[in-house]
């Protein structure tokens, strides 16, 4: 005779709809009504998505290289770096600008690094963050460990790491959520959950009918959001959050989005992705729901939407600029690969840049 | 003043390290209760608790990410891997982030680590318990690899790779862990990372070695110096960054050079060494340099682990043959 010894449920959170509509107004939270807030919150949007059109262009004519694209993320981001204090550790994967953004990481920053240089990684944002991470879901353990070693020492910060629907199929993910739940972090994990890990979809990463549920097998509450709606976004972050500060332990956050763009530039997805599903996607898209919202509601206007556009045009045309004088005026020296190896130089590192110093110019290189 | 083993100055250093930085936590499989399958943590938990010396969750990737993550964030964890074989998992973590932080980001993160773990053959382990992985880590840009091959240098090389503000493998070759006792003083006194140690002085021939080979190769010294070769043995002791002065200096003294390893031959610490020799000291040799190494096969089940590794007589005949080219 078998009775049930466990058992579970993931539920889903979405307060605007597409057409910018609330979808329950009874229910919804009271952050729904923080215009100002949610304004703040839209112009960083506009902004990541302006700047992101940018790097695509400066990738296009050769001023950048390989650059991966948060196209369609923005309210997730956003959401994730609002809903964090300057003190927390974020420790991302490689596209998400807008919760860097609002932690002060600089535009020039990002360019910088997806330019080929180290620089970008030196952060004008917390000097604490982690930096991008390019190997897939180590970065949940990173923070695994910033939230342990905050929780040792007796310290209200939090840690929160990123991984997309791919990135949930690592050891390192579950191993994260594995060591959250032992040690009751203060962690916060969020998968971005865009559909597809460059041409694998969602239905091939497994056939679980939520990618949060894994938290829930590792003892974690664990929930899904709409992705695209920045206010379930934010709810479920500023929850979240909270809950890992107070002490009481790891949260998992599933957030249903769609990667609007190509992986990288180096990737085109019209090979493997129908356009029909993207056309669809669109329909669902963050910026259009909640600029609709806030204009419906009385918060937000053309006249102020043209000024925004206006605006996020020059200033990420600033932060390019800086970029190119930088790269162009200011190039790093040979030398500049051994200075960090070790706090140290070590004296066999000392005389390769030694060496390294008398061959300045480029070798092999296309 | 105590007369210890080598794994007693690991513990001795531990616990010098902890008391004297609250900063420090150990972790890892075992290592707080139990005190560590080779007791390398004894009694570390009674003494500083569990919140600093933490068992963890049987996840070895998990050890290596947390422990990155600690480090990054001010923590100088000393994580441990139950045995050589079980590192391999960390990889990702050591190569991709811990030898990377401080370049990655300008020096704005390090990553103070030490990931320890026994090394090497010979106490009829397992499988995947016995390789010599050094070389392994010593390629990978931005860490420092160091291996102790006596009681004192255990406690002085560990408390230095502790203090260390990068990333420390520290590697201890667990077939000699009980094999010498030596009077060590806990005194906190380190001793310098990336620098030889010479154990006994030569005019004949230089034998370089580390780790457990020490043992074999200065009994092979003993019988060398009993025909009448006055031999050099130099005790690597850091693998990665190499100390070449000394080794150097010391064979274009001797003009004659022998190298022994545990590890296989092929892309090792020894043809390291012998390469730098040829760059640096070709024309004071007297003599081709050698290598002595274990095999270039999968290490054998214990029956037969005894016959990969090198003998003291694989080590006499290697230098016999560097001593007969005139």
């Amino acid at each position: 005779m078998a009775r049930t010894v466990a058992a579970f449920k993931v539920d889903y959170f979405q307060f605007l709809g597409p057409d910018g509509k609330l979808v329950d107004s009874q229910h919804v939270p009271n952050l729904a009504r923080d215009f100002e807030r949610l304004s703040e919150l839209y112009k960083l949007m506009v902004l990541t998505r302006t700047f992101d059109k940018k790097a695509v262009a400066l990738q296009r004519t050769g001023k950048l290289g390989t650059y991966a694209s948060s196209l369609g993320h923005e309210a997730a981001h956003v959401a994730i770096g609002a809903s964090m204090r300057d003190e927390d550790c974020f420790a991302p994967m490689y596209r998400e600008y807008g919760a860097q953004f609002y932690r002060g990481v600089k535009m020039s920053e990002v360019l910088l690094y997806w330019g080929g240089d180290e620089r970008g990684n030196d952060f004008s944002g917390p000097r604490h963050d982690f930096a991008w991470c390019v190997p897939i879901a180590t970065q949940c353990l990173h923070a695994a460990g910033a939230a342990m070693a905050y929780k040792l020492r007796g310290e209200e910060r939090v840690a929160v790491s990123v991984v997309g629907d791919g990135g949930s199929s690592k050891g390192d993910f579950l191993e994260a959520i594995n060591a959250a739940s032992a040690w009751k972090l203060p962690l916060v994990l969020v998968i971005i959950n865009n559909q597809w890990a460059i041409s694998v979809p969602r239905s091939k990463q497994n056939s679980a009918a939520t990618l949060a549920q894994k938290g829930i097998a590792g003892g974690l509450p664990s929930i899904q959001v709409d992705g695209n709606d920045l206010i379930a976004c934010l709810w479920a972050m500023d929850k979240a959050v909270k809950a890992a500060r107070e002490g009481k332990g790891a949260f998992v956050i599933e957030m249903m989005t769609y990667r609007l763009s190509d992986h990288t530039t180096a990737d085109d997805a019209r090979r493997y992705r129908p356009q029909d599903e993207v056309d669809a996607a669109w329909e669902k898209e963050p910026l259009t729901r909640l600029r609709k919202y806030l204009i419906s509601q009385g918060a937000w206007d053309e006249e102020r939407e043209a000024e925004l556009v206006a605006e996020c045009s020059e200033f990420v045309q600033e932060a390019a600029n800086e970029y190119l004088d930088k790269v162009t005026n200011d190039p790093q020296p040979v030398t500049a690969m051994f200075d960090y190896m070790f706090a140290e130089l070590p004296h066999d590192l000392a005389e390769q840049r030694a060496y390294a110093e008398q061959y300045p110019e480029d070798g092999g290189h296309h | 003043m105590a007369q210890i083993t080598l794994i007693e100055g690991v513990t001795l250093a531990l616990a010098r390290a902890m008391q004297e930085d609250p900063s420090v936590v150990v972790l890892g499989e075992d290592v707080g209760v139990n005190g560590g399958v080779f007791r390398a943590t004894a009694g570390l938990q009674q003494t500083f608790g569990d919140e600093r010396v933490i068992d963890t969750p049987l996840a070895e990737v998990m050890i290596a990410g947390v422990t990155v993550g600690m480090a990054a964030q001010g923590m100088k964890p000393v994580a441990e891997a139950q045995f050589c074989g079980f590192t391999m998992p960390m990889i990702d973590h050591l190569m991709c982030h811990a030898g990377r932080m401080r370049n990655r980001t300008r020096g704005r993160l390090s990553c103070p680590m030490v990931l320890r773990f026994p090394t090497g053959g010979g106490i009829h382990a397992p499988e995947h318990h016995s390789e010599s992985p050094e070389s392994l880590f010593a390629h990978m840009p931005g860490l420092r690899v160091v291996m102790p091959s006596s009681p004192s240098r255990a406690y002085g090389l560990l408390l230095a790779a502790i203090r260390d503000p990068d990333p420390v493998i520290f590697m201890e070759p667990k077939r000699i862990y009980r094999w010498q006792r030596e009077e060590v003083i806990d005194d906190g006194e380190e001793l310098p990372l990336d620098v030889c140690f010479t154990l006994r002085d030569g005019q004949d021939i230089t034998l370089v070695t580390w780790g457990a080979m020490v043992k074999e190769t200065l009994q092979a010294a003993d019988q060398l110096e009993k025909q009448g070769v006055s031999v050099e043995v130099i005790d690597v002791a850091t693998i990665s960054p190499l100390d070449m002065d000394t080794i150097i200096e010391s064979v274009e003294r001797t003009g004659r050079c022998v190298i022994i390893q545990e590890a296989p031959k092929h892309c090792g610490l020894a043809s390291e060494i012998a390469a730098n020799l040829a760059d640096a000291g070709i024309f004071n040799l007297l003599a081709p340099v050698k290598r002595v190494c274990g095999y270039d096969t999968v290490m054998p089940l214990y029956r037969n682990e005894m016959k990969y590794m090198p003998s003291v007589r694989r080590i006499v005949d290697a230098a016999q043959q560097v001593l007969e080219v005139s």
